[in-house]
Order: C-alpha cells, then sequence, then structure tokens
C-alpha cells in the first residue's frame, strides 16, 4: 500500500452507511458522562431493545455545550438531525417514542439543529446561528460532538490523514515553511511561533529526534485539550507524525495527566488503530519515514507542564524545571532535540497543512493567526467549550457566547491563562483576544481558560486562591518562588483576615517583582500575575480590606459584621434561639440585636430568619 | 576554543566559549554569592542568589547557568539584583532558625556570610517556619533540616556516586524537604556515610557529628591530606585545634570517584589522636565494631596472623 485511497475509500463507504441509517448519539466526553451521560446510553439501549426499534446507538464527545449535557442528537435521515440538552435518563422513552418513532422533534429539549440537506426545523436554532455557535469557527473542534472519536474510520472519512499523505511527499523543508506562513503559534500559552520552533529542531544536530506532545493541561478551569483528545484523538496523532516526519523524528510522546483516563483510553485506542492501518510504525505507506507514539501518563504535577519539567518526568526523575538554555529544541528529551507542542497546536497542524496556510492565517489579527479554544466557566450562563477566531473580543465571548453573567449579576472580572494569567476588569472587555493585548493589560493568553467572576467575587479572595493553588504546586527548586508564594499567600491571608497594614502592598509588590523577575521557570514567573493584576484594577478593595477592615463582596469572613434590620425584624426569636454563641439578644416582638464582639458569623441566624432581616456587612 | 568578549561592570572581560558568567565575573575580580553552584557539578540554577542583570533579557539570569556570549552587557550589582539578592536572603531567614550563636557551621556559612554583606539583619517575612525533628541517627552525620536552603549540592553529590543517590527531593512547594527514600532517617538509609554530602554542603544543615561541641569553625586549622587506600587519591581534611588533631573530615572526592567510608576511617585511624570507636551498619543499625572489621581487614589480619604462626 503506497497511499491511503483504498482504505479512505472503505472508510467513506462505512461512515457513509452509518450516515444513512436512523442513529440517536449521546456526548460521552468527560462533561457528558459526569453529568450521566452513560446512564443515559444504557437507558437508550434498554429502550431501544425492549421496543425493538429500528435504530443505531452511538456515541461522540463533547459538542462544546457542556453546561447542558448531558446532550443527545437524534438523526433520521431526510429529517434535520437534532441535539437535545439536559437528556436524563426519565426523558428517554418519551425522546425515542416521539423523536424516532413518530418522527416528530420534542421541540423544548432541543437546542440545536444540524440541518445538512434537509429542510430546517421551524423553532429550533441551526447550529451556525445558534447563539452559543454564532461567533465561533469550528476547525480544530470540527469533529468533536459530530464523529464517533473511537473510530479511525470516520476520521478518515472526514479527510484525515489526508494531510500526512501529503506531507508524505513534500519537501521536510516545505512543511515547515508552510506551518511558519501560516502564523501559527503555541496554543499551550506561550505562543512562541510553532514553524520557528520546528525549524529550530530541524537544524538542532543529532542522530535522534522526538515530538513531544504536552498533554498535562492543568490549569484550573481549562479543559480544551482534555475535549480535544477526547473528541478528535487522531488529529493530535496526525499532527505530530507531521511535527515528526518534518523534524526528522521517528518517535513521539505524549505526556497526559493521569487525571484524563478517557483521554488516554482513546489515544491509546487510536493509536493501536492507527498502528493496524499501518498509519503508524516502520516504513509508513512504504516510505523511509517510520513513527511511533506512546503515552507518558504524569502523575499530577502542575509544574510538569512547563516544558523542561515535563521532560524530566518523562525520564522518570522528579518533574523539576531544567534550566534554559539549552532550550529542548536542542537538547530535550533524553538529552536529544526535541520538538514540544501542545495539543492545540498539533491539532491545527492537520487542518493547515490540507486547507493551505493561507486559508489559516486569514483568521485572526495581524501577530495572531487562526482560532484558539477556551473555556468559559466560573459565574456565566453557559459554560463550556468554544473556539473563536483570533482577535474576538472579551465582550463578545462571555456576554455573547457564554450568555453572560448568572442570575443577571453584574460582571466584575474575568481571569484569563490560570494561575499564570491575570485579572481582567470591564474596562477591558474590548481587548481583542491575541498574544500581545492581553499581555498589554497584565494577562496572558495562556492555555485558553477563561474564569468568569461577579460582583459577589472579592478580588484579595481570587489572588488568595491563585496562590494558594501555585504555592502548592511549586515545585520547590527555587527560592523565589518555593519561598516567596508561601509569604505572598500568608500576607493575602493576613489581609482577608483583617490583620492587613498597608505596607503590606508594598511588600507584596515587591515580592511578586522579585519573583517574576528571578524565579527559574515559568510557572514562577507568572505566578505573581494574579496579584499584581488585582492590585492594579482593583486596588481600592485592598485597601477596604486594610483600611476599613471591610470586604465590599461580602465573602471574607472575619472582616463580615451580621446586623439585623430593626425595620424588618418582627422580633420573633428565631435567630436568638439559633444563635450557638448567644450574641443575639432583644425583647419579644422587639427588633433584637447582634453583639459583634460575641458573634462568631456562622450564619446560623440568618438561615433562620423568615424575614430577611439578617444582613452581612 | 574561541573566545568570547563581554562587558562585565562596565569592564571588558574576554573568556572562552563556554564559561558561565559566574566564572568570568569572579575571574574578574567581581563578588557574586552562590549557594547552590556547585563547581563540580555546574548549572543548576535553582538558589537564583547568583542573578545577574543582562542587558536586553527578559528577567535576571542566574550566572552559574547562563553562558558568556558575544557583546553581552552585566551588571552585578544594578538596583533591580541587589533587591532580588536581598529578597532571596530574606526569605531564606524567614524559614531558617537564626542561631549561629550555637551553630556549628559560623563562621563558615553563606547564608550567614550573605546576609552580613547585604546588611540583613533579620526577615521581615514573619510566618510558617519548619520544625523538623534533628536527625543525629547516623553516627556520622548530623542532617537539621530546618536549615536546609535546598540547594540540592548534597542530591547532587550523592547522585554522583553509582548504586548510592540516597538523598533527593521530596513533597512539594514549601514542603520541600530533601530526604532519602520514603522520608526516612539516614540511619535507616542506604546511606555509607562518605560525607561528601556534608563538604559541599553551604549552610549547617550537614555537619559533621565527630566535630560537634569539639570547636568554632575558626578555631580549627586544616590541614588537607590525600587518602592512600586506593588509586583515586580523595581529599580529606585533618581538623587541628591546639596542635592535636581532633578529626579528620572528607573534602573532596578523587577525579570521579567517591569518597568512601572505608578511607574515612582509615583517616581517622591514622591521624586522629584519640580515634573513637568506628561503627558498622547491621541490620540497619549501627553498632561499634573493631577497627579490622570496619575496614574490612579482618580477613587479611587473620592470614598475616596464620602465616607468623
Amino acid at each position: 500500500m503506497n497511499n491511503l485511497n483504498e482504505l479512505r475509500a472503505k472508510c467513506k463507504e462505512i461512515y457513509e452507511k452509518k450516515l444513512s441509517r436512523p442513529r440517536v448519539v449521546v456526548g460521552l466526553g468527560t462533561c457528558g458522562i459526569a453529568s450521566g451521560g452513560d446512564r443515559v446510553m444504557k437507558a437508550i439501549q434498554e429502550e431501544v431493545a425492549a421496543k425493538g426499534l429500528d435504530v443505531d446507538v452511538d456515541f461522540t464527545s463533547c459538542i462544546g455545550m457542556c453546561y447542558a449535557e448531558p446532550m443527545v442528537e437524534v438523526a433520521i435521515p431526510g429529517m434535520p438531525s437534532v441535539v437535545y440538552g439536559n437528556i436524563f435518563p426519565e426523558k428517554v422513552p418519551q425522546l425515542l417514542e416521539s423523536h424516532v418513532v413518530n418522527k416528530k422533534p420534542v421541540y423544548e429539549w432541543a437546542y440545536i439543529q444540524i440541518p445538512g440537506d434537509a429542510t430546517p426545523l421551524e423553532g429550533i436554532d441551526v447550529m451556525e446561528k445558534a447563539p452559543y455557535y454564532e461567533k465561533q469557527v469550528r476547525s480544530v473542534t470540527a469533529r468533536l460532538g459530530r464523529t464517533n472519536p473511537e473510530s479511525i474510520e470516520e476520521y478518515i472519512a472526514t479527510g484525515g490523514y489526508e494531510a500526512f499523505e501529503k506531507c508524505l511527499s513534500m519537501e521536510r523543508q516545505a512543511i515547515i515553511d508552510e506551518i511558519k506562513k501560516s502564523g501559527l503559534r503555541g496554543r499551550g500559552g506561550g505562543g512562541f511561533p510553532t514553524g520557528n520552533k520546528w525549524q529550530f529542531v530541524y537544524n538542532a544536530q543529532g542522530d535522534k529526534k522526538y515530538a513531544v506532545c504536552n498533554a498535562d493541561e492543568g490549569d484550573p478551569g481549562a479543559f480544551m485539550d482534555r475535549s480535544i483528545l477526547e473528541g478528535d484523538p487522531h488529529a493530535v496523532l496526525e499532527g505530530m507524525m507531521i511535527a515528526g516526519l518534518a523534524i526528522g523524528a521517528d518517535e513521539g510522546c505524549i505526556y497526559c495527566r493521569a487525571e484524563y483516563p478517557l483521554a488516554i483510553r482513546r489515544l491509546n485506542l487510536a493509536i493501536a488503530q492507527a498502528e493496524k492501518y499501518g498509519i503508524l510504525g516502520d516504513n509508513i505507506l512504504g516510505s523511509n519515514f517510520s513513527f511511533r507514539i506512546r503515552i507518558k501518563a504524569g502523575a499530577g504535577a502542575f509544574v510538569c507542564g512547563e516544558e523542561t519539567a515535563l521532560l524530566n518526568s518523562i525520564e522518570g526523575q522528579r518533574g523539576m524545571p531544567r534550566v534554559r538554555p539549552p532550550f529542548p529544541a536542542n537538547k530535550g528529551l533524553w538529552g536529544k532535540p526535541t520538538c514540544l507542542n501542545n495539543v492545540e497546536t498539533y491539532a491545527n497542524v492537520p487542518n493547515i497543512i490540507r486547507n493551505g496556510a493561507d486559508w489559516f492565517a486569514q483568521m485572526g489579527t495581524e501577530k495572531s493567526k487562526g482560532s484558539k479554544v477556551f473555556c468559559l466557566t466560573g459565574k456565566i450562563n453557559k459554560t463550556g467549550l468554544a473556539e473563536v477566531p483570533m482577535g474576538i473580543t472579551l465582550r463578545e465571548i462571555i456576554f455573547n457566547i457564554a450568555g453572560g453573567i448568572q442570575g443577571g449579576k453584574k460582571f466584575k472580572a474575568v481571569q484569563s491563562g490560570g494561575p499564570s494569567g491575570g485579572c481582567i476588569p470591564s474596562e477591558h472587555l474590548d481587548t481583542p483576544i491575541d498574544y500581545e493585548s492581553l499581555a498589554a493589560i497584565g494577562s496572558i493568553m495562556g492555555s485558553g481558560g477563561l474564569v468568569v467572576m461577579d460582583e459577589t467575587t472579592c478580588m484579595v479572595d481570587v489572588a488568595k486562591f491563585f496562590l494558594n493553588f501555585t504555592q502548592l504546586e511549586s515545585c520547590g527548586k527555587c527560592t523565589p518562588c518555593r519561598e516567596g508564594t508561601k509569604r505572598m499567600l500568608e500576607l493575602l491571608q493576613k489581609i482577608c483576615d483583617g490583620k492587613g497594614e498597608l505596607k503590606d502592598i508594598d511588600t507584596l509588590e515587591r515580592l511578586a517583582r522579585v519573583i517574576k523577575n528571578s524565579a527559574l521557570c515559568g510557572l514562577g514567573q507568572t505566578c505573581p500575575n494574579p496579584i499584581l493584576t488585582t492590585l492594579r484594577y482593583f486596588r481600592s478593595e485592598y485597601e477596604a480590606h486594610i483600611v476599613d477592615k471591610r470586604c465590599p463582596a461580602g465573602v471574607c469572613a472575619a472582616l463580615l459584621v451580621y446586623v439585623i434590620d430593626a425595620e424588618k425584624c418582627t422580633g420573633c426569636g428565631a435567630c436568638l434561639r439559633a444563635c450557638p454563641a448567644g450574641a443575639i439578644t432583644g425583647e419579644k416582638k422587639q427588633p433584637h440585636s447582634i453583639d459583634v464582639a460575641k458573634c462568631i458569623k456562622c450564619g446560623a441566624c440568618i438561615t433562620k430568619c423568615k424575614f430577611d432581616a439578617i444582613k452581612k456587612a | 576554543m574561541a573566545n568570547v568578549t563581554l562587558t562585565i561592570n562596565g569592564v571588558q572581560v574576554t573568556v572562552p566559549a563556554g564559561t558561565s558568567l559566574l566564572d568570568a565575573a569572579t575571574g574578574a575580580g567581581f563578588f557574586i554569592p552562590t549557594l547552590c553552584h556547585d563547581p563540580a557539578n555546574p548549572g543548576y540554577g535553582g538558589c537564583r542568589i547568583c542573578v545577574v542583570e543582562v542587558k536586553g533579557a527578559r528577567a535576571l539570569v542566574a550566572s552559574c547557568a547562563t553562558e558568556a556570549a558575544n557583546g553581552m552587557v552585566v551588571e552585578t550589582e544594578s538596583p533591580a539584583v541587589q533587591e532580588a539578592r536581598k529578597t532571596i536572603i530574606e526569605l531564606l531567614l524567614a524559614n531558617h532558625p537564626t542561631d549561629c550563636l550555637t551553630c556549628e557551621k559560623n563562621g563558615d556559612c553563606r547564608l550567614q556570610d550573605y546576609a552580613y554583606r547585604y546588611g540583613i539583619r533579620k526577615s521581615g517575612f514573619e510566618g510558617e517556619r519548619h520544625s523538623y525533628p534533628i536527625d543525629n541517627s547516623n553516627p556520622y552525620i548530623t542532617r537539621d533540616l530546618n536549615k536546609c536552603v535546598l540547594c540540592a549540592r548534597c542530591v547532587r553529590t550523592c547522585a554522583q556516586v553509582d548504586d548510592r543517590q540516597v538523598l533527593d527531593f521530596a513533597y512539594r512547594g514549601f514542603n520541600t524537604k530533601v530526604a532519602p527514600a520514603m522520608d526516612t532517617s539516614l540511619g535507616e538509609s542506604d546511606c555509607v556515610s562518605c560525607g561528601r554530602c556534608v563538604a559541599v554542603c553551604p549552610v549547617g544543615a550537614l555537619t559533621f557529628t565527630s566535630l560537634t561541641g569539639k570547636g568554632r569553625t575558626y578555631e580549627f586549622r586544616k590541614e588537607t591530606v590525600t587518602c592512600s587506600f586506593c588509586e583515586a587519591g580523595c581529599k580529606f581534611d585533618l581538623n587541628y585545634k591546639g596542635g592535636k588533631v581532633i578529626a579528620v573530615t572528607p573534602n573532596a572526592p578523587g577525579e570521579g570517584r567517591p569518597l568512601c567510608l572505608k578511607g574515612r576511617l582509615g583517616m581517622e585511624l591514622r591521624y586522629v589522636d584519640k580515634p573513637v570507636t568506628p561503627m558498622l551498619k547491621k541490620d540497619d543499625k549501627y553498632v561499634e565494631v573493631s577497627w579490622p572489621e570496619a575496614l574490612g581487614l579482618e580477613d587479611v589480619l587473620a592470614r598475616i596472623k596464620e602465616l607468623g604462626e
């Protein structure tokens, strides 16, 4: 076999046969399973068997609307396929009865429809025009929620491995030039031009080279890489193979955190399938290119997402960063030239080769090309995965795609880039998303997590949260990060406890400056960002904690005072009886009051009050 | 090898390519403090106290792990460098018992020297401190982790000995510490008490038990001798106090070879005026043994005796 034509024809046949049959497809990404998707799957299988329905039951990965999981798609040939959300086992019989048996979609449960060649249904948003997808592009995420991620046949039938096949007949330098021309930059957060990195590895001297994939996604609130690995594992493999071909590597390694068992399982399956078809292995398709990929499961250290710590971890050493230079491109895994890219970066490669660098470069801004996958989490209405063109504003992502803030509350800040990023306030909501613009406002692009906060969030508390995270995850190698994050955390705790002094802000700023300037690796150098940005944009909140001993957002327990509104209090005595500290006094049917000195701020009185008369202030 | 020329504190310096900024600067007479730098094991870059400012670089760089390059403009005592160094010393002191009055290392301690040099009287940070029990389970090495600055010199020097690698980091973040496997005591570990870790410790975390309470570091006169028990030629120090050798301590391993317990004990037997009884590990416990047994010479002695008869 010297090309994939025969295999591709066979795969297309299999895929088209599947599409020509009525199907019920359950979303079984981790989000779907966590919401009960596997129970829904079981319920559907039982119902289909019990009623003897002529319908195939299939599964897919996360389509992006995690907030609506478990999601079930019903596709009847000749009709638009409808994706339903919040389908729990008890809804299954009605759904199948109505849509599969009687061909009548259940409109109130439907989220989107994908008409295909059929006439769209009235009353259900067509996917591309639905509020959630209108501003999105689907390039890296194109197969997510649409194909079965455990089927290599479907991957090949939908254009998979075409790019790799094309590369086999290209000059190695030409592949690198194409990636350079596309303007693709590292999607793990650093934003280093991918083509240049490949060039360095290509130029590096060495008889052995490696292509390594960083799938150690660790930022709180980030799950892009997991979704891609679970939804389109072959795209990552193909991207790595193209990289391997271009740089001259014959071995690849995916460093995936062990907390992603489903991703690891699907990757292992994908590797086995590709090996079975001779797409991975020795002398692939009769060429002189051989490539093998193995998976290394990470043991759960955040710092192993840092490239040199990751390499140490693969080598079986403690995950601690190495001094750079030498960079991995020259001295990486086992001391050999290594091309290290993130999951999403590799997943972009096949599309770039297949559609051309110009196609990719026409998306995005001048310096940041293409699309980026973001994870929308926090106090927003629609939690999920969204792929947007670079240059879109934060406002569009938060208010158009994510549907704004929960409960109609006011937006306060959005944290991009996890613990290495910064809190961006509302005045910067119209900042276009690209590497440079985000850096200019003190944050970073990061891997793509967006944690949205509303007015009930205390920014000092947020800074404390992230510092607690980095402090625990510091590897301990360099002094500024190991000792400095601990002291910064202690200062933040002191401020939240109402014991802060104004000089603590200066100390925090000095520590942040020194750590940023002198820490060994990216984790240390960026860990002060949450403090620096909250100090830059929300300094008054710090001062309120320190000077007025007040937490404006009402979060920091030590700074809250419980008071009874005399106008609303009926003197029923419920709070008095509930108070474990004996802090509440008052005559029957007279407004009660709380002795601040005795109050332990447990909140028991608030839960007992029927008249909404007790307030935290 | 080609040379490179760079500017350090306004002075043009020419060094062979591949020289670290630290060596280039110290060679030109400039002072740079170091804690984790071990000339026999360079390029670790962990303690960050040796940071210097390189014009055009994004952040300060560790001079011990950065190669000098043509045209580099380096400042070794700029305000940013001084701020970083002072803060790092403060951070270390915030979690370090300042019991210099009774510390065995007093007078020979890097941290003490640098705190003095940079005028850090006490740490400005108050907060959690470690309080690890002192590990004296090993008869030759006293380990006080409260004084450890996690420079990893002990870890790296131990890792150079095949089949040893007794020490490594354990835990993360603020709780990171140097420990034998499974965080046992040194006595329970595979440590053979060669003492190379003690020889490189820049602070008072690892000290020789044989010297404990025998005198201050500046009261000793050290004389370096070469061990003659094998061809490796490791260096040992004879510690004189008042004309008497009170202890022999390992100084540096021979070229590519470990310091070994046999050498240490043999040197003690040979030089110390009143040698202590040697101890050997049997069934994971140290027990007092005779010198022939400690040195593994029992068979030889028995044979000589036999032949003599």
